[in-house]
């Protein structure tokens, strides 16, 4: 298992994808097939069953360092993972044990059956027979998460790099239904289990922030006026009878939609349809903030599918009955895409948001601001005319954002707040990345809720690195969006910008640090405003 | 009766009228070391030991009272004998001794039980009432032998050497920094920060025996340092000076890098927990040695510490101290500056 515990520390330590996918393919370079599958299992989160309970692994510790179990609790909330913690505690090994990755995951699935005492056995085994970062390694394979810094998308990017495959199909394929004991590694990869022509979906057509006049943009009813929605962009394909819903992430995330893909049984036809992701109740529009609560989950309850509806409001279509209609005029498109909705009984949670009417570009200023209520963020403008590109093409398409700005920053300080407050870390301080490192971007202390508040302050309790009197700095892990009313350039500020009036917008816990904005992004900012 | 008391100032010596590290402007302080948190500016007078004293002077202030002597030699203090017991922390930090009308009271500051082979070893004093630090007082702390931490250390330099990489290691100048230029001795050339390099001749000229390095000046030549040893302060992780050292790889050395998320912070290539202070064990091997009556837990876990050993059957008690607050272990970041 070294090779893999290697790949595990490669990984961990660094910040830079490309630096991850190269460590990804220096270990599919030399690690057997059999761990190769086991190692992308467990990156795509196909585990077997724990055999073990978190609290016997606790118990069995803490009675082996006969420490109390209310400082071996101290310990864990220091630390933060368990199977760190136990790694902490644990006495010097006493032998070695050298198992692959597979044999390891072999005897973990063999456990299952055994008596309590058997797996405590094994468990008190392996400990004393493996280094510590083994240890923490089959701590993380025995039990609970495996929460390493790899996305799906990195894994695919390294899978494509070294075999030359298709990123969308490979990440179609290790999402797909398969089993580490029946196929290969080159089979896994080729997608015998799957059939990629039914789910291949198409490069995303982006947009520019608008950054010149209106005025200048020529006769008003050559646009098609959209808001812009603010959820999750998306692709749904439907082929033979097959659906597929891929994010602009590249992520294939058809299963954590369930009623978006009942819903797309009821059509008869083929196609391919570009779209926003939204969290839709009552016929409206809800926060991002609870689209969140549905995202990345492996299974989704019937509580949380009442709470918290989805819905995909379509803005285009790519393809129709196998034919690629993306060269043809947006404005046409627009047509094929209504006949298409209008042909269906539709439920509730499909649907084309309007076009926009307005005879003048000084009328769309008022619409504009009308956008927050509905929970935009501002609006679309498409050329009638334009063709459904390949990423971003400047000129036509441009998203029309309201103010306040936003970017996604991330929290480097934190201090304490005074009053009723006084016990939770409410002020924070957030940077953007400049060249590898950070720079400090503001400071806000509005906008969480009680709860977040709470959440916050335990995570920088835990994750405090230094004191300077009141303030800690933590770990850059959690990002915020950062709503402000104006930017500009600053000598006084070490990142060269000042923001008016930042405050947090909201937590956005589906990003890392990695995708926070760059100084130059911001900067960007100043021109757009 | 103890003859101790804990103030908002600090720890206040009642018949000897002085404080040990006080964090308020006193007449009189006894200083265990030179690292900031827990020598003040401000302080009419200065007690400590002889290798502080130049740490204080560079600190602190050139013109300050400062007064000081070696361990194991004692001073009278309005009837309160007065005497410093290596600490094996940083250079020059020392435990205070007092005794008065035969009750003895130890003080720690900040200690460390393991040698290191450049400070004094500490030495167990034994005491009435023994006041320690805790900064890691919970078992999660267990410190490598020093030969196992060394070759951690150079292993990580000759992967770094392999792939045409200079070596950046990022550490505290007083104490850290002197630390990793032991751990390095040998390897290869060992470039300073100037701010470590201002303490390293204090310590040279105070008769410090330091490994051989070389300033890192500010227009340093880049052919000259590159796959070399630098060692360079936290605070200038993300500098411009960091971006000239050609195709560096860093890594910092704290013991709270024991952790393995405080390692990726910041985005250094590695995190090594080198410490300067006792793990758990030795805050336990430190307690027991002291075979004292009373326990008393100060900065770091002290709410834990105190608890646990309560739990074993010695009385302890924590105390609010300004210690470990005002910087950890010296110099501060700007909060400006990432
Ligand atoms: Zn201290
Ligand atoms: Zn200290």
């Amino acid at each position: 298992m070294k090779d893999f515990v290697s790949l595990i520390n490669a990984i961990e330590i660094t910040n830079k994808t490309t630096a991850k996918i190269e460590a990804l393919i220096a270990y599919f370079d030399t690690a057997s097939d059999k761990d190769k599958l086991w190692c992308i299992a467990i990156f795509t989160g196909k585990r077997p069953p724990r055999p073990v309970k978190s609290s016997w692994m606790k118990h069995w510790c803490a009675a082996l360092v006969e420490l109390p179990e209310w400082l071996f609790l101290e310990c864990y909330s220091t630390v933060g993972d368990l199977g760190e913690t136990l790694v902490l505690l644990l006495p010097e090994p006493t032998h070695q044990i050298d198992l692959s990755l597979s044999d390891w995951m072999t005897a973990i699935i063999d456990l299952k059956s055994k008596t309590e005492a058997e797996k405590k056995a094994f468990v008190m085994h392996a400990w004393s027979g493996l280094q510590l970062q083994e240890r923490l390694i089959f701590n993380k394979l025995i039990g609970g998460s495996f929460r390493i810094g790899v996305s799906k998308k990195t894994l695919v990017n390294a899978l494509a790099k070294r075999s030359g495959i298709d990123a969308n199909q490979l990440m179609h394929s290790i999402i797909g239904h398969w089993d580490v004991h029946a196929l290969t590694f080159e089979a896994l990869l080729e997608g015998q289990h799957i059939n990629y022509d039914n789910s291949k979906p198409y490069p995303f057509c982006l947009a520019y922030a608008l950054e010149k006049p209106l005025l200048e943009l020529g006769a008003p009813d050559a646009w098609q006026v959209e808001y812009k929605w603010d959820g999750i962009r998306g692709q749904i394909v439907k082929r033979h009878g097959e659906i597929y819903i891929w994010s602009r992430g590249e992520e294939l995330v058809t299963q954590q939609f369930p009623e978006l893909v009942k819903a797309l049984t009821d059509f008869k036809d083929d196609f391919v349809i570009d779209g926003e992701i939204l969290a839709l109740k009552n016929n409206s529009v809800l926060l991002f903030n609870d689209l969140q609560k549905r995202l990345n989950r492996k299974h989704v309850s019937k509580q949380l599918l009442e709470a918290v509806p989805v819905g995909f409001y379509a803005y285009d279509i790519l393809e129709y009955n196998a034919q690629d209609l993306r060269t043809m005029a947006l404005e046409k498109r627009r047509g094929y895409l209504e006949t298409l909705f209008a042909s269906s009984t539709l439920s509730e949670c499909l649907k084309i948001p309007p076009v926009l009417r307005f005879k003048t570009w000084e009328a769309l200023h008022s619409i504009r601001d009308g956008a927050r209520r509905l929970n935009a963020e501002g609006l679309m403008l498409k050329q009638k005319e334009s063709s459904y590109h390949v990423g971003r093409k400047k000129g036509d398409w441009w998203k029309w954002k309201i103010a306040p700005l936003t970017i996604d920053a991330v929290m480097i300080y934190a201090q304490k707040g005074s009053g009723r407050r006084s016990s939770k870390y409410t002020d924070y301080t957030f940077a953007v990345k400049k060249d590898d490192g950070l720079v400090i971007i503001a400071k806000a202390y509005s906008g969480l809720t009680d709860k977040e508040i709470s959440e916050v302050s335990k995570f920088v309790t835990k994750n405090a690195i230094e004191k300077f009197g009141p303030v800690r700095t933590v770990k850059p892990e959690l990002v915020f969006e950062i709503a402000f009313e104006g930017i500009a350039l600053s000598k006084r500020h070490k990142s060269g910008v000042a923001l008016r009036f930042p405050r947090i917008k909201r937590w956005r816990r589906d990003k890392t640090v990695e995708d926070i904005d760059t100084i130059a992004t911001v900067k960007r900012l100043i021109k757009a405003y | 009766m103890e003859f101790i008391r804990f103030t908002k100032k600090g720890i206040y010596c009642i018949p000897g009228k002085f404080y040990l590290d006080p964090w308020q402007p006193v007449d009189y302080a006894i200083i265990s070391h030179g690292h900031a948190d827990h020598a003040r500016w401000g302080m009419k007078h200065y007690l400590c030991h002889d290798h502080s004293k130049p740490i204080l002077q560079h600190r602190i202030g050139a013109t300050i009272a400062v007064e000081s002597m070696g361990y194991n030699v004692s001073k009278t203090v309005q009837g309160v004998k007065v005497s410093f017991h290596p600490a094996g922390h940083v250079i020059g930090a020392a435990q205070i001794r007092l005794e008065y009308k035969g009750r003895i009271v130890v003080f720690t500051g900040d200690y460390k039980t393991t040698p290191d082979g450049l400070n004094i070893p500490y030495e167990p004093v034994k005491c009435h009432t023994f006041i320690t630090e805790s900064t890691f007082g919970l078992p999660i702390y267990k410190w490598l032998p020093e030969a196992t931490l060394q070759k951690h250390l150079h292993d990580w330099i000759a992967t770094n050497q392999a792939q045409q990489k200079t070596s950046v290691f990022l550490g505290y100048s007083l104490g850290k920094a002197q630390r990793i230029m032991k751990l390095l001795e040998g390897v290869d050339a060992i470039y300073t920060h100037t701010a470590i390099h201002a303490l390293n001749t204090i310590m040279a000229q105070a008769g410090v025996p330091l490994p051989e390095t070389t300033l890192l000046s500010p227009d340093f030549d880049k052919k000259a340092v590159a796959g070399k040893l630098v060692i360079l302060p936290p605070g200038l992780l993300g500098s411009k000076l960091l971006k000239r050292i050609p195709n560096a790889a860093t890594a910092l050395c704290s013991g709270w890098m024991q952790i393995r998320g405080n390692r990726r912070w910041k985005g250094v290539d590695a995190g090594f927990a080198v410490s300067d202070h006792a793990d758990w064990n030795g805050l336990l091997t430190a307690v027991k040695a002291s075979e004292a009556e009373k326990v008393y837990v100060t900065h770091g876990s002290q709410a834990t510490f105190s608890k646990y050993l309560n739990g074993i059957g010695i009385p302890a008690a924590e105390v609010v101290t300004s210690y470990g607050d005002a910087a950890l272990d010296g110099t501060p970041l700007t909060t400006d500056t990432v």
